[in-house]
């Protein structure tokens, strides 16, 4: 048996090595189901026809009123709160340098090409996310999946399609409503603030704006929905040990899915912005 | 007709399942070994062990649940390692299963879910779909029960409707895991009636995997014994009975037996740090 603060001997240096290479593995086989799934997705939108098993759209519909119309609110609130919040800081560090007009610009970036994006996925990933990883886990420990493939229906097809192709059609819509009402709240607060006119606000937006700034946003929209979907199945697949485990892949989807937004965040304006 | 009628008369029925030299590991260790087994047309097999024996491991793999080592496994003719992905979808089509617990979706109502492989395999109307689930339900004697959620109903109800969503597309092979455990034994003893009843009435090979002697005994034309992965024994209900097997005595006799496990396999186990059933990704 290995004694207390042995860690340092070959044996324990052995076990250490040993476990991070059960979890590279492990990691890089998560990886690999991911993107299976995805590309099995896909399979089936395109090509379910043929094997008399399509993708249904009434299921994907609710998916994205699940995954979309009900997270509107929240959403809102969210995306408001923070674009105000940034509006604030930027004023209160620009005025150190008598720029406090200039807050718009940083502001229109920000918003459009990360903050909306990101609060939309966090949110999402919150929500949506971990609610698919909880509903496929414990689909899975009651063997509903098991029932699906004896059926003769695809869990791929039946489970993950639906709310993958929804979270990539909302969560999109859901980022460009958060760039609305989050820079709409912004402009208030700095008219009433700077006292310029929201006409005057939305007019220095469309000048400092490019179509590329907001598709990027909705582009990196479209990256996160893929993720959240992807990390939710792949942690709800991956189950073990009843309703502990299914508690356990619920949290581990959300983390992982907002560190995944973040981590992809941080490397697009790395790529973009230079 | 009396069942040493009926079973005599189904040994000369053609084959749903074959199973030759099956083989399947999990990791490093070898779970199923050797096993070679069929099911006739319209017969009702019983696989029978005791615990850890491999019974519900080998229902998985005859549902082509699993990827085997080694082995051939025909299922009604065709074997599962020749067919393309639209075949062995088209095959599963004429499989239902009822597992131990129901595996009823929780989303769905009763009827939604006993209608489910017909809105999935079928062109049928919506009102025409209801109807048949309708009437799968009374045959389970759930009728009125259609608008009910699965966690409305007793045990003994999520197994009749996971009987009754199973049968709905009236499949050729009727797969039943553990359909009476938990149940008291009344309960019990009526689902054994309704395997026995649905065999009748729709002509399927039915099957079971369970442990209680009695209900094994009630519905069985022929009974596979099962243990540490090898069977032990096929034959009737008679056979099985009469067998001088030690093993086999002690399953039948309910007498405990010396069974013990390496405490790193076990932990291993445990600990899930060794491959499981049903692990693999969707």
């Amino acid at each position: 048996m290995a004694e207390p603060g042995n860690q340092t001997t070959p044996s324990g240096l052995f076990q250490f090595l040993d476990k991070v290479g059960r979890y590279t593995v492990a990691g890089i086989e998560e990886i690999g189901n991911g993107g299976m799934m995805v590309a099995e997705s896909l399979y089936w939108l395109f090509f379910g026809h043929r094997m008399k098993q399509p993708v249904r759209m009434n299921a994907v519909i609710e998916q994205m009123h699940e995954i979309g119309i009900s997270a509107i609110p929240i959403i809102a609130l969210l995306a408001g709160s923070i674009s105000t919040t940034l509006a604030i800081q930027g004023i209160y560090t620009l005025r150190i340098f008598g720029a406090e007009g200039h807050v718009t610009a940083g502001l229109a970036f920000i918003v459009v090409r990360e903050f909306a994006p990101m609060i939309t996925g966090i949110l999402v990933a919150g929500r949506s996310g971990s609610g698919l990883a909880a509903r496929i886990g414990t689909m899975k420990i009651n063997q509903e999946i098991d029932a699906l493939k004896v059926m003769g229906v695809s869990p791929v097809r039946f489970l993950v399609a639906p709310p993958l192709i929804a979270m990539v059609i909302m969560v999109p819509c859901l980022s460009m409503m958060s760039n609305v009402v989050g820079l709409f709240l912004a402009g208030i607060y700095i008219n009433i603030e700077l006292g310029i006119s929201l006409a005057a606000y939305l007019d220095q937006i469309i000048e400092i704006l490019k179509v590329e700034d907001v598709l990027q946003g909705l582009a990196k929209s479209v990256i996160y929905a893929i993720e959240i979907a992807v990390i939710g199945v792949v942690n709800g697949a991956g189950v073990r040990g009843g309703a502990e485990g299914v508690g356990k892949a619920t949290t581990r989807s959300v983390v992982q899915s907002i560190s995944a937004i973040i981590i992809t965040a941080m490397i697009v304006v790395i790529l973009t912005t230079g | 007709m009396t069942k040493k009628q009926n079973q005599d008369a189904i040994q000369g029925r053609e084959k749903v399942i074959e199973v030759e030299d099956l083989v399947t590991h999990y990791g490093e260790r070898k779970i199923l070994d050797g096993i070679t087994m069929d099911v006739r047309d319209g017969e009702i097999m019983v696989i029978m062990g005791g615990s850890g024996s491999g019974k519900s491991t080998l229902l998985r793999y005859l549902m082509a649940l699993e990827t085997k080592t080694s082995g051939i496994m025909k299922i009604l003719g065709h074997d599962i390692d020749e067919l393309s992905a639209k075949e062995f979808f088209d095959l599963r089509k004429k499989m239902g299963v009822a597992f131990q617990g129901g595996a009823l979706f929780s989303s769905l109502s009763v009827g939604d879910n006993v209608m489910l492989p017909l809105y999935e395999h079928t062109d049928l109307e919506y009102s025409t779909m209801e109807i048949m689930a309708r009437m799968k339900l009374q045959v389970v004697e759930l009728g009125g029960f259609e608008d009910l959620m699965p966690s409305e109903l007793s045990g003994g109800m999520i197994k009749r409707a996971a009987f009754a969503r199973a049968c709905v597309m009236d499949p050729k092979i009727l797969f039943c895991d553990e359909p009476s455990a938990g149940l008291d034994p009344a309960v019990a003893s009526a689902l054994d009636d309704l395997i026995l009843k649905l065999r009748e009435a729709m002509g399927m090979s039915i099957v079971v995997v369970t442990h209680e002697l009695e209900s094994a005994f009630k519905i069985a034309d022929r009974i596979t014994v099962l243990d540490r992965g090898k069977i032990l024994m096929i034959g009737t209900v008679e056979e099985v009975r009469a067998s001088k097997n030690e093993r086999i005595y002690n399953l039948l006799n309910r007498v405990p037996e010396d069974d013990t496990m390496d405490p790193d396999e076990y932990l291993a186990r445990l600990t899930g740090e060794d491959y499981e059933v049903g692990n693999q990704p969707l």
